[in-house]
């Protein structure tokens, strides 16, 4: 195992990450905080509690959630897209690193780097409304394996494309509509039947519902459901960068 | 005798059905210079980016010091440093950093002392807080050459070093590749020009559409092919050449206009001097002369002739 490897592609992507720390940072408080005006306050003052739960406090868990699943995809893709685009990638390729490695160096800052964000934006709407995480540790694992899974679609994503379009592509077209039908903004339960049906084919619904219940205990779905299915997904992206590097598909030409 | 790269039947048929390697086999011994000597597109990048392990063959194999570059690719890329042809760097890290970084990726343990050698080596010590971005394109060269010598390589690529490099720094290079090679690296660089490979190599391989078509240590190769051409502008033709004249390499062109005198530039007795001397004897008088070399692309349409 050449940890020095791993270990130097994370501290590259970690430093690019603090390089502009700023803009990283500025665009996902700027928005949670637009959110609150909007949703929690403007809004959410006009909606009653959502299973007991005020409807400002009944949000922050989606909101993390949206802006997690963004940031991991975008900087993720990004990571191992641009070393393609501007062919430094070479390096990476000629040196004695296995892909396992590479993935881990990669994934494992934009992972980092989400992670933080996400507890960024969760001590922000700590400002709004009052928080209370009943269970910390679900919490955590929650937000741990989403970074990582979705660290890990982005890298794909990255791999994917073949110009800075299509690296728009997926995020605007899927994942964000994805996201705003997740469950983040309303519980599914408010939906008329058929749309609850069709929402539990919306991966995103597990996340939420998920972590959700890690603050208040309520969930639209049973926590064991949405722990499979977020290891579901989890295996489903390994095994398709599994089959990326054994095919070297986009990498090797 | 152990080779530092041993390349077997090697193909690379592109993804768009473009044959870009056509079953190369090549040695290259253990401390030497080798030169891949081709035209553009001739093969020579798809042919080191294969070996390097960030091309995939569609065929063949690779061995490096001994070790398969897929089975043992650890191995055998440990060993290796390429300096590509494009210079692709990430403009916002530093020099000491991006060098560092290439180290550190390779798997080797900090070395400070190693690198502010490198760097200064590379007359690069100055620059070394400097974002890449803001060098010359000499320096990003350097920065790439520092980068693959880094990790302290048994085998160096350069992949057309002296694109857009100056005569000094291009001697500044020669130098330095010299040193490695005293150090024990084996050195191949690839490069369009005759007689830039006439100077650095050791031997030289002939890469033409795919194939290596030749390698032969640089003295024979010279021999064969380095030949040059004196042309004498006649004031009178002449049709037969005197008796003694004709056991040099000479042909009479144009109507007995032109004599054609081939020679090797590269031995200390010519038979220039001595031709001249020799026609003045014979009284046969000379309006204008030129010299010419043949090109690589003559010596290409020669070797693929004999090769036919
Ligand atoms: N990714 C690719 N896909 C398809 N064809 C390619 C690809 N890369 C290179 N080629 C083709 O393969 C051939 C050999 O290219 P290569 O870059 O190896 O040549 P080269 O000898 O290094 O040329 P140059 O002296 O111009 O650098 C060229 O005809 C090129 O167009
Ligand atoms: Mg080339």
């Amino acid at each position: 195992m050449n940890l020095r490897g791993v270990s130097a592609i994370y501290k590259f992507e970690m430093s690019r990450t603090f390089r502009t720390i700023g803009q990283s940072l500025a665009s996902p408080i700027l928005s949670t905080i637009l959110y609150f005006i909007v949703f929690g306050s403007a809004i959410g003052s006009r909606i009653t509690d959502v299973d007991g739960v005020s409807y400002g406090a009944f949000i922050v868990p989606g909101l993390i959630m949206l802006t997690v699943l963004s940031q991991s995809i975008s900087n993720a893709s990004f990571g191992i897209y641009f070393p393609r685009f501007s062919g430094t990638i070479y390096e990476m390729l000629s040196a004695p690193l296995s892909f396992v490695e590479m993935v881990l160096g990669y994934v494992g800052a934009a992972a980092t780097k989400s992670m933080m964000i996400g507890l960024i934006v969760l001590a922000t709407a700590g400002f709004f409304v009052d928080l209370e995480i009943k269970h910390p540790i679900w919490m955590l694992f929650f937000l741990t394996t989403t970074c990582i899974t979705f660290s890990l679609l982005g890298f794909i994503i990255g791999i994917w494309a073949d110009g800075f379009e299509k690296l728009q592509l997926i995020p605007l077209l899927v994942i964000t509509p994805l996201t705003f039908l997740g469950g983040s903004f309303y519980s599914i339960s408010m939906l008329p039947d058929i749309w609850q049906k069709i929402s539990l084919l919306n991966p995103v619904v597990y996340l939420v519902s998920g972590f959700r219940w890690s603050f208040y205990e309520s969930s639209d779905v049973s926590l064991g459901v949405s722990v499979t299915m977020i290891l579901v997904f989890l295996s489903l992206c390994i095994g398709i960068i599994a089959w990326i590097f054994k095919t070297g598909y986009r990498l090797k030409n | 005798m152990d080779f530092a790269i041993s390349v077997k039947n090697l193909s690379k048929k592109y993804d768009n059905g473009f044959q870009a390697l056509d079953g190369v086999n090549l040695d290259v011994k253990k401390g030497e210079i080798f030169a891949l000597l081709g035209p553009n597109g001739a093969g020579k990048t798809t042919l080191i980016s294969t070996i390097c392990g960030i091309v995939q063959p569609s065929s063949g194999h690779v061995e490096v010091l001994g070790h398969d570059n897929q089975s043992q690719y650890r191995k055998a890329r440990s060993h290796i440093g390429l300096v590509p042809q494009e210079l692709t760097t990430d403009a916002f890290e530093t020099v000491l950093n991006t060098v560092s970084f290439s180290r550190e990726l390779f798997g080797k343990a900090k070395n400070a002392a190693y690198i502010e050698d490198l760097l200064k080596k590379l007359s690069l010590w100055d620059k070394k807080d400097t974002q890449i971005r803001m060098l010359s394109g000499g320096m990003k060269r350097r920065v790439l050459i520092a980068k693959a010598l880094s990790h302290e390589p048994d085998i160096l690529f350069l992949d057309e070093p002296t694109a857009g490099v100056d005569v000094e720094l291009r001697k500044s290079m020669w130098e330095q590749v010299r040193q490695l090679q005293e150090t024990g690296v084996t050195v191949i660089l690839t490069t369009h020009y005759l007689e830039e490979a006439e100077e650095m190599a050791d031997r030289i391989g002939v890469i033409r559409k795919g194939k290596v078509i030749l390698t032969e240590s640089k003295k024979t190769l010279m021999e064969k092919l380095g030949k040059k051409e004196l042309v004498l502008d006649l004031y009178k033709p002449l049709m037969t050449l005197p008796d003694d004249l004709k056991n040099l390499d000479i042909t009479i062109v144009t109507d007995g206009m032109q004599l054609v005198f081939t020679y090797d530039p590269l031995k200390e007795d010519n038979g220039v001097v001595s031709l001249l001397e020799k026609l003045k004897e014979y009284g046969v008088k000379c309006k204008d002369f030129n010299t010419r070399q043949s090109s690589l692309e003559d010596i290409f349409v020669e070797l693929v002739g004999e090769s036919s």
